[in-house]
């Protein structure tokens, strides 16, 4: 049954109405030898009182992060979602407008997305920023085609301490863009500029993260110079909420800033959907892909705003678009502008300065009780890497096992790390939180 | 304000909505008034950089308005000489005088031979009619 | 109306974060920010009324009609956000150990099985963002394929029809191949003579939406996969508008190696005012092997995500996929069960009236039954009476309907495509006709009326010359009127 309007009696003045005798005959276009001709064999209708039941048993088996304590990071985090989020996306003019297209009917999210793009700029400290990408990893894909058009090179140069699943899709993209990419090792857990300014010659691009995946931060001003003086785009994979305390990118001299949306303003859900944020300096504006909004005004002199510069986009530019893309993640970039508009700039300064306290504070506790920081002469910011002395995955299991979920282990992508856990403590944990890890994680090592 | 549909009989045409004045072993290039119609107000030239070496048939840069883009063709071969940066800065200056104030680029012919396969006026009006 | 940035005021804010009773963070000087970003500094109820006024000046299906050709615009169930939104969903990481996240990846399974027999393939990735992302994706697993079996170089070419959206093009050259174009013939169909002489040994494959972006059938579908596999060649189809064969024909059975679906159009994930959506592809037993990672296995009564396949592409994104799009699509398939045939039969049914009920005000270009979309040309409008399908599109507006897509397939001039989709009621549709005629009629005796449309809208026409010429694309905080009173422009 679904969700179907017409009656009985609609469907027989229409087919009237078309001239025809029943709906089939519709269906006569299809050649016979490809038509299904039998049920389609699925599971069974259910009303939505089932439906919300089976979802409800599905549910129940996932450890989420409000049945088990979770220090798991590396990427996407466990941050507090305010509820006008999600009032705000459930409304239904957002939640079910197509893409703002025909303005005069969607000045409400054109101006959230012009929002939105200030909002980015602002905190990387750039001059145009796209309406979102798909996620964190998509957009350093992105990064690498601009920088590939914008300077005629083929070499991309991805540091090591650049979060991995980042960087195997950028590795699955780069060969339809006919590019090389480079992996420059982290040292102890950071990159070393001199390292990276030697791989960078012939290079498109220079990507790096601050902080790094490691949670470690890195001399970012450095590694932006080292990509600029070889006349790379250096391009700056960051978090929203670090922007708060850290130094924005373009004020280090990165030509584009990139990175995940979701710590500011989504739930973790599994992994999505999220946002991807693309930022630059104004001289790539013509090559960023997807949507950008812009101002102007209307027939009456009144300001509104459109898409603009659409003949990047792939409607118009076909094969020569900036890209293919066409949905982006609108919804969770709007999530994202009304976290930061709740937060505001103290709050945002607040909650990167709890993150980090209980961070710094879980690290020596972890210390205290015999457990060495991987790499102990860097500063983190709201995650931070601990030996635990026995393989990290067997550690997590026994861990989960007392109800916590320790932290992601680097062993699975990084060689020499199979000892190491990467914690992520943000602003929703509490010192009592951080004691039970250091208690759960004495008791399953010793 | 757009110029009236017009073709100067002193200019050599491309069957891509190009044009030229030649002007010795130099040249000046430009698109048609049928080019900017069809595209509409011009809101961007992409230029090439003074030195570019460019082929005839082959694209020298872009326009674009605010729904199309399109290649600008060169209908001669040469070495770009001079962009014109009136154009650059506002581009909708084609539309107005798509021949005058509006040309793109001046270049200096490698091979004027090819000068004889381009149009005169009036074949390439014949070609907007076909369109 | 302002600007959440206009209606700032240093100091105010909304949320507060608690303070934990734990030494201060210390950061490296030489790190810090010299100065605060100036993100807004409003209250809570300013700001749920900046948001509920911009609602006020938008419109989605839960406001009116949409007819947006290729769009698919239909309901969105209210259940689906209940169902996102249950913690075990909502709260759970994306990296949590397999045995944690059994209710998920069953979920993602269960969804899959539907996708194999809507489809009619067997090998099922869940992970593109989009649509768009599909069609890349399943390119490069046509590199792959074609790699794998020593034939990468020799194939270099991907065909698409003339009547592609832009994104077929766009992906093409994004995987690094070349591209040629295949035209339409009088039916609507692929021209067989012109698709023969173009497919040769250095093709790789072929992209195709069926029915087309004209609403119809490809009656050749047969002969265009036998031509493409004749060649050993693979043939891609875009499923954007899979709505109108749900139930009724499986890519699969009509030739297609490899599938992507739109979840966002025929599975009814929200379209968000852009995004998000999700593009699942569906591939051959012979293209399996090169899927993304991870891929959902079932292992007994266990479900699991496998990483380690070495001819996999690779990854396109990250995780496995956009869940809570998953959520919602599952939900929407098992509201209907194997009635989603049904529902691919009133999409048809619904365009075909409005087909019926237009086609005399209106220019049909094809004229055949169409599917679940079909277009319509306003080019004798614009002859006789100066009226583009722009202007149609502008006084639809006042009577508070979404227009339609206009000016594609760019084979159509004067374009107007209309999807109704299956979830309107017949007094919508009729209505919908009803003003369309009286457009038609307004185009006679008021041009004028339909030049200077929209009437009713929070803004007028907007300037789009002006906003590409002078690219304003974020707010300036004064800056330039600053620096203009102080005479530096």
């Amino acid at each position: 049954m679904g969700y179907l309007s017409l009656t009985d009696r609609d469907r027989e003045e229409m087919l009237a109405a078309i001239g025809v005798s029943s709906v089939e005959e519709l269906f006569d276009q299809i050649p016979a030898g490809v038509r299904l001709g039998r049920e389609l064999d699925v599971e069974p209708e259910l009303t939505e009182q089932e439906i919300t039941a089976l979802f409800e048993r599905l549910a129940v088996r996932n450890a989420h992060t409000g049945s088990e304590l979770s220090f798991l990071g590396a990427g996407i985090y466990d941050h507090y979602v305010p509820a006008v989020v999600d009032a705000v996306l459930s409304r239904g003019e957002f939640l079910t407008a197509y893409t703002p297209y025909q303005p005069e009917m969607s000045q409400g999210v054109l101006q959230a997305i012009f929002e939105y793009q200030t909002a980015i700029c602002e905190l990387t400290g750039m001059d145009v920023s796209n309406a979102s990408g798909y996620d964190g990893c998509t957009v350093a894909a992105d990064a690498c085609y601009i920088a590939k058009h914008a300077t005629g090179r083929t070499k991309v140069v991805l540091a090591e301490a650049l979060n991995p699943m980042v960087r195997r899709v950028v590795k699955t993209y780069a060969p339809g863009f006919g590019l090389d990419v480079v992996e420059v090792p982290h040292r102890d857990g950071a990159t070393d500029p001199a390292e990276l300014a030697a791989a960078a010659a012939d290079a498109a691009a220079v990507l790096f993260q601050q902080p790094n995946f490691f949670g470690v931060l890195e001399d970012a001003p450095a590694l932006a110079a080292a990509a600029n003086e070889a006349g790379a785009l250096s391009v700056a994979h960051v978090d929203l909420l670090s922007l708060g305390l850290l130094e924005a990118p373009g004020a280090y001299g990165s030509a584009l800033a990139i990175g995940e949306g979701q710590s500011a303003g989504n739930y973790q859900s599994y992994g999505g959907p999220h946002y991807g944020f693309l930022a630059s300096h104004t001289d790539f504006i013509r090559r960023l892909p997807g949507r950008i909004v812009g101002e102007t005004l209307d027939a009456a002199n009144v300001r509104g705003y459109v898409l603009t510069l659409q003949t990047r986009e792939q409607h118009i530019r076909r094969e020569k678009a900036t890209s293919n893309m066409t949905t982006n993640q609108t919804l969770l970039a709007l999530a994202g502008l009304v976290y930061l508009s709740w937060l505001g700039p103290q709050g945002l300064r607040e909650v990167g300065e709890a993150c980090t306290a209980l961070a710094q504070h879980a690290r020596s506790k972890l210390q205290a009780a015999g457990f060495e920081p991987a790499f102990p002469e860097w500063s983190t910011f709201k995650e931070f890497a601990i030996r635990v002395g026995r393989p990290g995955h067997e550690v997590v299991a026994a861990a989960r096992a007392r109800g916590v979920h320790p932290g992601y282990p680097l062993g699975r992508e990084f060689a020499g790390l199979d000892d190491v856990l990467l914690v992520a403590v943000t602003e929703r944990r509490t010192p009592a939180d951080v004691d039970r890890l250091v208690e759960v994680l004495t008791e399953v090592t010793s | 304000m757009a110029a009236a549909e017009n073709y100067p009989d002193d200019l050599r045409y491309h069957r891509d909505h190009d044009w030229a004045r030649i002007d010795g072993d130099e040249a000046v290039l430009g698109i048609t008034w049928f080019a900017q119609d069809s595209l509409g107000e011009l809101v961007h030239f992409e230029a090439p950089a003074v030195g570019t070496v460019i082929s005839a048939g082959n694209a020298y840069g872009e326009v674009e308005s605010v729904k199309a883009v399109s290649d600008v063709i060169a209908p001669l071969s040469g070495e770009i000489l001079e962009v014109n940066a009136s154009v650059v800065d506002a581009p909708e200056l084609v539309n107005d005088d798509p021949y005058g104030a509006g040309w793109l680029v001046r270049v200096r012919l490698s091979d004027p031979a090819e000068v004889g396969q381009l149009l005169d006026a009036d074949a390439y009006r014949a070609v907007v009619a076909e369109q | 109306m302002e600007l959440i940035y206009e209606k700032s005021r240093p100091g105010r804010r909304a949320g507060r974060i608690p303070r934990p009773d734990v030494p201060p963070a210390e950061l490296p000087a030489a790190l810090r920010r010299d100065r605060p970003p100036r993100l807004p500094e409003v209250s809570e109820p300013e700001l749920v009324r900046h948001f509920t006024a911009l609602t006020e000046r938008n419109f989605g299906i839960d406001t009116g009609f949409y007819p947006l050709g290729s769009c698919t615009m239909k309901h969105n169930p209210r259940v689906n956000e209940r169902l996102v939104a249950l913690p075990g969903f909502r709260d759970l990481h994306p990296l949590q150990e397999d045995d944690g996240a059994q209710g998920a990846l069953e979920l993602m399974w269960r969804l899959e099985q539907h996708l194999v027999e809507i489809t009619g393939l067997p090998g099922i990735s869940l992970q593109p963002a989009a649509g768009s992302q599909g069609e890349l994706t399943g390119l490069m697993l046509v590199r792959a394929y074609f790699a794998d079996r020593g034939e990468g170089e020799q194939r270099d070419t991907i065909l698409t029809a003339d009547t592609a959206h832009g994104t077929n093009p766009a992906s093409v050259t994004m995987a690094g191949y070349k591209l040629d174009k295949v035209a339409t013939d009088g039916r609507g169909n692929l021209d067989l003579a012109d698709l023969r002489t173009k497919v040769n040994e250095r093709t790789a494959g072929l992209m195709l939406t069926n029915p087309s972006t004209l609403g119809l059938f490809d009656e050749g579908i047969e002969d265009v996969a036998a031509i493409f596999h004749g060649a050993g060649a693979l043939l891609y189809y875009d499923g954007a508008n899979l709505n109108a064969v749900v139930g009724k024909s499986r890519p699969g059975d009509m030739g297609f190696d490899i599938v992507h679906i739109n979840l966002h159009k025929t599975f009814s994930q929200p379209h968000g005012g852009g995004g998000p959506g999700g593009g699942p592809i569906a591939v051959r037993e012979s293209v399996e092997p090169f899927l993304p990672v991870p891929v959902v296995v079932k292992d007994g009564d266990e479900f699991r995500l496998e990483h380690d396949r070495p001819k996999s592409i690779g990854r396109v994104r990250g995780f496995a996929g956009p869940f809570g799009v998953f959520v919602r699509s599952y939900a929407f398939m098992r509201a209907y069960g194997p009635s989603l045939e049904e529902m691919s039969e009133v999409a048809v049914l619904n365009a075909n009236y409005l087909l019926a009920r237009l086609r005399d005000a209106y220019e049909l270009p094809y004229d055949r039954h169409c599917m679940h979309e079909f277009v319509l040309s306003a080019r004798r409008l614009k002859r006789e009476h100066g009226v583009a399908a722009l202007d149609v599109a502008k006084r639809l507006m006042d009577f508070d309907i979404h227009p339609p897509t206009i000016y594609f397939p760019l084979v159509v001039p004067e374009a107007l495509m209309i999807e109704p989709t299956e979830t309107e009621t017949k007094e919508r549709l009729d209505h919908f006709v009803d003003v369309m005629l009286r457009i038609a009629a307004e185009a006679v005796d008021e041009p004028e009326v339909l030049h200077e449309a929209p009437h009713t809208r929070p803004v007028r026409r907007l300037d789009e010359v002006r906003a590409a010429k002078d690219p304003i694309v974020r707010y300036d905080f004064g800056e330039r009127a600053a620096r203009a009173a102080s005479g530096e422009d």
